[in-house]
C-alpha cells in the first residue's frame, strides 16, 4: 500500500453475505469506487451476515447476536459502507433498536448507525464523488429501486445521478421502478408462487423498456430477478450498480 | 364464514389460476397508482396532514376511555343508547335484541367491516330477520354468498359482467332481454331493487368511520348514499363499530376525513360525509325514532394494552391493501380473513389467534409500500415482524425452516468457518452447473428452483480474495 493510500480516511467495507459468497466481483467493483472517491478500504475478516434472515423470521435473539458481532467488527471505523440498501438499513435502522436495552452495546450500535451508508448514498452524499464521464457506451439499462434502500434509507436519486454523470448506457425508466420485485429475503422461498408472480410483473416492466440490462443496488433482488429472467428465457441482463458505475472507469 | 387463513398457500394457488381476478387486481393497482400520484400532487400539505392525522389518532387512543364515556353521555342526552359488547357474540345478540324490540322484519344494511368481523348477517338471518346489504358491492356479494375482498372496494375481485350475471340470476321478475352492458344500467337496477328495501326496512344498520365524543355523533363517509338512507328512513338506526373509532372533537374528525377519502379512493372528499347525532327530535323532518350504537371490543382492548397498539390508529382506508404487491398478486380472499392485506395480517392474528393465522404475518416481502402510504403512518412491517417474533417463540413455523435458520445463524457466528463452507458450497454448485452460469434444478432448493434458475457463485469469497490479493 502506498503512503498516500495509508493517509486516506478509512472505510470499513461490509461486503454482505451474498456478495461475499455469490459475486465477489461486485465487492471489488464497489471497493474500487470507494477508493476512487478518495478513501482507503478495509475489509474486516470478522464479518459475515447482518442478521436479517433471523430478524425477519422472528428470531430476535439470533438477530441480536448478529448485530453485536457486526458492531464489534465495525465500530472502530469513521465510515462503514455496504453495497446493499437492505443490509445497510440493518445497521442504520435496526441495530439500534435490537440492541437498545443492551447496556454494553446500545451506545456503539447508535454510533455505528450514524456512520453506516449504502454504497451510492456514501459516494454521493458523503464523498461528493462524481464519476469520470466515459464516452457513451452503447446499449441501455433500466434501474430497479430495491425496497429497503428506497424506503428505509431514501435512496432514489443517488444512483440515477451517478449513472447519468458517468454517461454510460442510456437509462430508460421502467413503469413502477419502486414496486417490490418479490425477493424479500426468506419470503422468496416461503411463498414462491407469490414471489414469482411479483417477479413476473417486475420483469414485464423491465422488458417493456427494451433495456439490455436491469441495474440495482441489492444483490438479493438481482439474483432473484436474474433467476426468473433466465427461467423465462429472457436475454435481459442484470448488473449491480457498483459494476455499472465501475465499468469504463480507469 | 368463508374465511380460512390456515389454507393460505392453497388459496394463493387458486387465486393465481383465476385470470379474471388477476386482471381486476392489475387494473386496481395501475389505476390507484396513477390516481394517488395525482391526488398527493394536488395537496402540497398532504404529508403534514398525515402527521396531524397520526397525532389525532394517537391522542384519541390515549384518551379512549374518556372519549367513549363522553360519547355515551352525549348519545344518551340525544335520546340514543350505547351498547357495550366484549365480543362478536355479545354484539350480534345486542343487535338482534334491538331488532326484536323494534318488531323488525326487514333490516337494511349500510357497509360495515365490523359487521363482517362479528358475522352479523349470519346471526340476524339465523334469528329470522331479512337482512339486505345496500352498498352496491356488498349487495352483489350477498347475492353471490361471498365476502368483501377489500375494505373500501368490497367487490373489487368481480367484473362488471359478473355483476350483470348475478343480477340476472337474482332479479327474476325483470325482463330477461334487458341490457346490462353498461355500468349505469347495473347501478339503476340495483337502485330499483334496493329502493323497496329502504322503504320497507324497520331497522337500518350502518358502521361508523368515526365517533365524536363532544357531540355524540356517528360519522359515516360514503359515496353511494345508501348509508344515509339506511340510517334515516327506518324507524330504528343501529350503528355497529369498534371502540377504537372514538375521537374527541368534530375538528379532529374533519381532519381525518381529509386524509381518509384521499387515501381510500383518491377523492378529495367522498360524495357523502354524514354526522348522525341522536334520535329524531320533535321538530325534525326525518330520522330514526330509535338510535343505538353498538360498541364492539372484540380484542381491541387487549391490542391497546400491548406492543401492537399502533394498529388501532387505522381508519380503514384500504390504501395498504390497494398498494400491497402481495395483495395485488393474490387478492383479498386468499388471506381467508375479514381484513386482507397488510392491516389484516396485523389484525387477524389478534382477532382469530396467531396459530390459525400464522401464514399472514409471514406473507409479506417487507417492501414497506404499505407504511409509505398509510395516512396515519402505522409501521405495518414492524408490527408484522412482532407477530413473526411471537410465532417464532411459539414454534409455529415449519421445523425445517427453523433448523435452516439455526444452521445459518450458527455458521455465520464463525466467519472463518462460514467462509470455508461458503467457498466449498460455491464450488459444488459450480461443478453441478457444469460450466453454465445457472442451475435449473437443485436438491432441497425446490422452493427457489421451482420457478427460478439459481445463478451460480463466481467462486471463492470476496473477503478471502480481498485478503489474498491485497496481502493483508
Amino acid at each position: 500500500m502506498t503512503d498516500e493510500m495509508k493517509s486516506r480516511p478509512a472505510v470499513g467495507f461490509f461486503a454482505t453475505c451474498l456478495v461475499d459468497l455469490f459475486r465477489p466481483s461486485v465487492g471489488f467493483a464497489a471497493a474500487r469506487l470507494i477508493e476512487r472517491a478518495g478513501y482507503r478500504v478495509e475489509v474486516p475478516r470478522a464479518q459475515s451476515c447482518c442478521g436479517q434472515p433471523s430478524y425477519n423470521s422472528g428470531d430476535r435473539k439470533a438477530a441480536r447476536r448478529a448485530a453485536r458481532r457486526a458492531v464489534a467488527a465495525f465500530h472502530r471505523f469513521e465510515h462503514v459502507v455496504a453495497p446493499s440498501g437492505s443490509c445497510a438499513a440493518m445497521f442504520v435502522r435496526h441495530f439500534p433498536d435490537l440492541l437498545a436495552d443492551d447496556p454494553e452495546w446500545a451506545a456503539s450500535a447508535r454510533t455505528l448507525a450514524g456512520r453506516t451508508f449504502e454504497l451510492v448514498d456514501f459516494l454521493t452524499r458523503v464523498a461528493g464523488w462524481r464519476p469520470e464521464t466515459v464516452p457513451r457506451q452503447t446499449g441501455s439499462i433500466t434501474y430497479h429501486d430495491s425496497c429497503s434502500g428506497l424506503r428505509e434509507l431514501g435512496i432514489r436519486e443517488q444512483p440515477r445521478a451517478l449513472l447519468a454523470a458517468a454517461g454510460g448506457p442510456e437509462l430508460r425508466e421502467m413503469e413502477g421502478s419502486d414496486i417490490c420485485c418479490g425477493f424479500g429475503g426468506t419470503f422468496c422461498v416461503k411463498y414462491p408462487a407469490i414471489s414469482e408472480a411479483m417477479a413476473d410483473k417486475k420483469i414485464d416492466s423491465i422488458e417493456a423498456t427494451g433495456a439490455d440490462a436491469v441495474v440495482g443496488g441489492d444483490l438479493g433482488c438481482l439474483l432473484h430477478i436474474a433467476g426468473r429472467l433466465s427461467r423465462r428465457g429472457s436475454a435481459t441482463g442484470t448488473r449491480h450498480v457498483a459494476e455499472a458505475l465501475d465499468a469504463g472507469q480507469d | 364464514m368463508h374465511a380460512d387463513s390456515t389454507r393460505f398457500p392453497e388459496n394463493v394457488a387458486a387465486a393465481r389460476r383465476d385470470a379474471t381476478l388477476l386482471g381486476a387486481l392489475d387494473r386496481l393497482q395501475r389505476d390507484s397508482r396513477a390516481g394517488r400520484i395525482e391526488t398527493v400532487a394536488r395537496l402540497p400539505e398532504f404529508e403534514t396532514l398525515r402527521d396531524a392525522a397520526k397525532e389525532i389518532r394517537n391522542g384519541a387512543l390515549a384518551n379512549l376511555a374518556a372519549n367513549l364515556e363522553r360519547f355515551e353521555e352525549n348519545v344518551t342526552a340525544n335520546g340514543g343508547k350505547v351498547h357495550w359488547c366484549r365480543d362478536a357474540a355479545e354484539a350480534c345478540e345486542a343487535v338482534a335484541r334491538i331488532c326484536r324490540e323494534a318488531g323488525a322484519k326487514t333490516v337494511a344494511k349500510g357497509k360495515s367491516m365490523v359487521s363482517e368481523e362479528i358475522d352479523l348477517n349470519a346471526a340476524l338471518l339465523g334469528a329470522g330477520f331479512d337482512v339486505v346489504e345496500t352498498d352496491l358491492g356488498e349487495y352483489v356479494l350477498q347475492l353471490r354468498d361471498e365476502t368483501p375482498s377489500h375494505i373500501v372496494i368490497p367487490a373489487i375481485h368481480l367484473t362488471k359482467d359478473q355483476f350483470a350475471e348475478t343480477f340476472r340470476g337474482a332479479h327474476e321478475e325483470l325482463p330477461e332481454d334487458r341490457s346490462l352492458e353498461e355500468a349505469r344500467a347495473i347501478v339503476a337496477e340495483a337502485r330499483g331493487a334496493l329502493r323497496d328495501v329502504f322503504l320497507r326496512a324497520d331497522v337500518g344498520i350502518t358502521g361508523a368511520n368515526f365517533l365524536v365524543a363532544e357531540t355524540g355523533s356517528v360519522v359515516i363517509v360514503t359515496n353511494e348514499g345508501n348509508g344515509d338512507l339506511a340510517q334515516s328512513l327506518p324507524g330504528t338506526h343501529i350503528a355497529v363499530t369498534g371502540i377504537e373509532k372514538a375521537l374527541g372533537t368534530v375538528e379532529e374528525a374533519l381532519t381525518l376525513v381529509r386524509v381518509l377519502a384521499r387515501s381510500a379512493t383518491g377523492q378529495e372528499i367522498s360524495a357523502y360525509t354524514t354526522f348522525a347525532t341522536g334520535a329524531k327530535r320533535g321538530d325534525d323532518a326525518a330520522g330514526p325514532a330509535n338510535f343505538h350504537v353498538v360498541l364492539v371490543d372484540n380484542g381491541r382492548g387487549d391490542l391497546l394494552a400491548g406492543p401492537k397498539r399502533e394498529i388501532l390508529r387505522c381508519i380503514r382506508c384500504g390504501a395498504c391493501q390497494t398498494v400491497c404487491p402481495v395483495y395485488g398478486a393474490v387478492g383479498g380472499h386468499a388471506y381467508g380473513a375479514v381484513y386482507a392485506g397488510p392491516v389484516g395480517s396485523v389484525l387477524t392474528p389478534a382477532l382469530n389467534g396467531l396459530e390459525k393465522s400464522k401464514h399472514l404475518p409471514e406473507a409479506s416481502s417487507f417492501c414497506g409500500a404499505c407504511e409509505a402510504v398509510c395516512p396515519v403512518r402505522i409501521p405495518l412491517p414492524r408490527l408484522l415482524r412482532m407477530w413473526r417474533e411471537d410465532a417464532f417463540q411459539a414454534h409455529l413455523g415449519p421445523t425445517v425452516r427453523r433448523w435452516g435458520l439455526f444452521a445459518w445463524s450458527t455458521l455465520t457466528a464463525w466467519p472463518r468457518a462460514y467462509r470455508i463452507a461458503g467457498a466449498i458450497g460455491g464450488r459444488v454448485l459450480r461443478l453441478m452447473a457444469m460450466g453454465r452460469g445457472r442451475l435449473t434444478r437443485l436438491p432441497f432448493a425446490g422452493k427457489w428452483t421451482g420457478g427460478r434458475d439459481l445463478p451460480v457463485p463466481e467462486g471463492g469469497t470476496f473477503v478471502g480474495q480481498w485478503h489474498g490479493k491485497r496481502g493483508k
